[in-house]
């Protein structure tokens, strides 16, 4: 369980988040939607551990991450697996070695169990056969497809996705999502993922909660956020466009 | 920013303050900084690859800068030195004159500059491209320290490769000084190299050797730090690099000096 409470965080005089209050429970895939600039990335960057919050607390495990430091931070964080936006692929090495490269220096196994685990995680990403390839060489669905194979094949607890299809056509969209899904059904991991991508995650998430002006403003299902009443959660899944004043 | 709650006649005050306070939290960033990379290179796991990789790339890769450049100062040197020895009939010390000229300044100077303009600015482009490309986030929060894999090796390899590579400028340059001196200018052999033995010591060698040890330190150092806190994208990273070069050659030249009035 990943509980979030009343998360501060301001760049200057610029409050970004006002106080978020959020609940993960295990196995689920939550997914934050919200506006460009609204705080997701900032919010999600706090709950890896990359940003320390003005106030407030995040427990993960019953640990609050907010107070750890050092080693007992990446205690934490060896539970993790994190998409980027960008991918965050290494780019001097191949896709193969990208993969292999959290086995290789976060565990202790040998070299064959090492390749068959990587061979096992391009093949679950539909990726058999491109490990020899560089990130620059493969198109931005494959190297998306290979970041999540680099999160998942340390078999992570908990994996947190930075928009993984920005950027993506339609038909990649459905298909990262899809593959999202498929895995976590095999995998059982906890997800949680930052998108505004609309319709599409609705498929896909256990919850979904709205981050708007630095707060959750509207947390459930797919069908309760679909339905609700609250008007900026309704402005935002119609797309519309802000009233001039 | 300035804060409407002052009185207009102290904001300049306030401005100086604001400015002074930067200062001394980046260089305590800076210090700190180098502080975690010692940690890094002191403490297990040690990370054998990136650090022969940084050797490679920092020394193997700027050998030919190293070569011509050593020759060609050499060569200068040999030639400037002779014509003004020749005025007072002492030409019998060029090669003291060019020997103690290298070894004692301007091999590790100018060792450590072409090093900074071929490698120090590749090393921050790199870095500030990595941060950029959120890989040195990916590498945190795998739990991998990235002071371990990637700062810690440059610095330690900047220790490294600096007095090799400024050993090399000193000996291609004497040689330098031995083509024009004596093949061209016809000065003896017995008498370029016997007279270096007579008045180059040891103390001299040392000098040059701690001045590039130190250069190595400074250059790796300033160029990782601007290249590990780059923001705004690529033109962040431009700024960086031309920041770090300059950074690097400045600090260079200053620190010469002071070592220069402390080394015999």
């Amino acid at each position: 369980m990943i509980r979030v409470k009343g998360l501060r965080k301001s760049f200057g005089r610029q409050a970004v988040l006002n106080g978020v209050d959020l609940e993960v429970p295990d196995g689920s895939i939550t997914i934050i939607i919200g506006r460009s600039g609204g705080g997701k990335s900032v919010f999600l960057k706090h709950l890896i551990g990359l940003l320390r919050p003005d106030s407030g607390s995040i427990e993960v495990g019953g640990v609050d991450l907010a107070r750890l430091r050092g080693r007992a931070l990446d205690e934490v964080r060896r539970r993790y697996g994190v998409v980027f936006q960008s991918g965050a692929l290494f780019d001097s090495m191949s896709c193969r070695d990208n993969v292999a490269f959290p086995l290789r220096e976060k565990l202790r196994l040998s070299r064959a169990d090492i390749a068959a685990r990587v061979e096992r995680a391009l093949d679950q990403v539909g990726l058999a056969g491109v490990g020899d390839k560089y990130p620059e060489e493969v198109s931005g669905g494959m190297r998306k497809r290979v970041a999540i194979a680099r999160a998942l094949v340390t078999e992570p607890e908990i994996v947190f996705f930075d928009e993984p299809t920005t950027g993506l056509d339609p038909v990649l969209v459905n298909t990262i999502h899809r593959l999202i899904l498929e895995l976590h059904r095999r995998l059982h991991f906890t997800a949680v993922m930052v998108s505004h991508e609309i319709p599409e995650i609705f498929e896909i998430a256990d919850r979904v909660g709205m981050l708007h002006e630095g707060r959750i403003v509207e947390l459930g299902p797919p069908a309760d956020i679909q339905g609700s009443s609250n008007p900026i959660v309704q402005q935002f899944i119609r797309g519309e466009p802000e009233a001039r004043a | 920013m300035t804060d409407p709650a002052v009185a207009p006649a102290l904001r300049p005050l306030e401005g100086l303050g604001g400015r002074a306070i930067w200062i001394v939290e980046s260089l305590g960033r800076f210090g700190s900084f180098l502080g975690q990379a010692a940690a890094a290179m002191v403490t297990p796991p040690f990370k054998l690859w990136p650090l022969l990789g940084r050797i490679h790339y920092i020394g193997f890769r700027s050998l030919l800068i190293i070569l011509l450049t050593g020759s060609f100062t050499g060569m200068v040197l040999g030639l400037q030195i002779f014509l003004t020895l020749s005025r007072f009939g002492s030409e019998a010390f060029l090669g003291p004159a060019v020997a103690l000229s290298l070894i004692r300044e301007l091999g590790p100077v100018l060792a450590a500059l072409m090093v900074t303009g071929r490698a120090g600015s590749a090393l921050t482009a790199e870095l500030g491209i990595m941060r950029i490309t959120e890989q040195i986030d990916a590498l945190t929060v795998m739990a991998l320290s990235p002071m371990r894999y990637l700062v810690a090796p440059s610095i330690l390899a900047g220790v490294i490769t600096f007095p090799l590579m400024t050993a090399l400028f000193d000996v291609v340059g004497i040689f330098g000084g031995y083509l024009v001196g004596v093949e061209l200018l016809g000065l003896s052999e017995g008498t370029y190299f016997g007279e270096m033995q007579t008045f180059v010591d040891l103390a001299d060698v040392m000098t040059g050797f701690w001045k590039s040890i130190s250069f190595g330190v400074l250059v790796t150092w300033v160029c990782t730090y601007k290249g590990f806190h780059v923001a705004r994208g690529a033109e962040g990273v431009a700024q960086a690099t031309t920041q770090a070069v300059v950074l690097s050659s400045v600090l260079i030249l200053v620190w010469d000096y002071f070592l220069g009035t402390v080394l015999p």
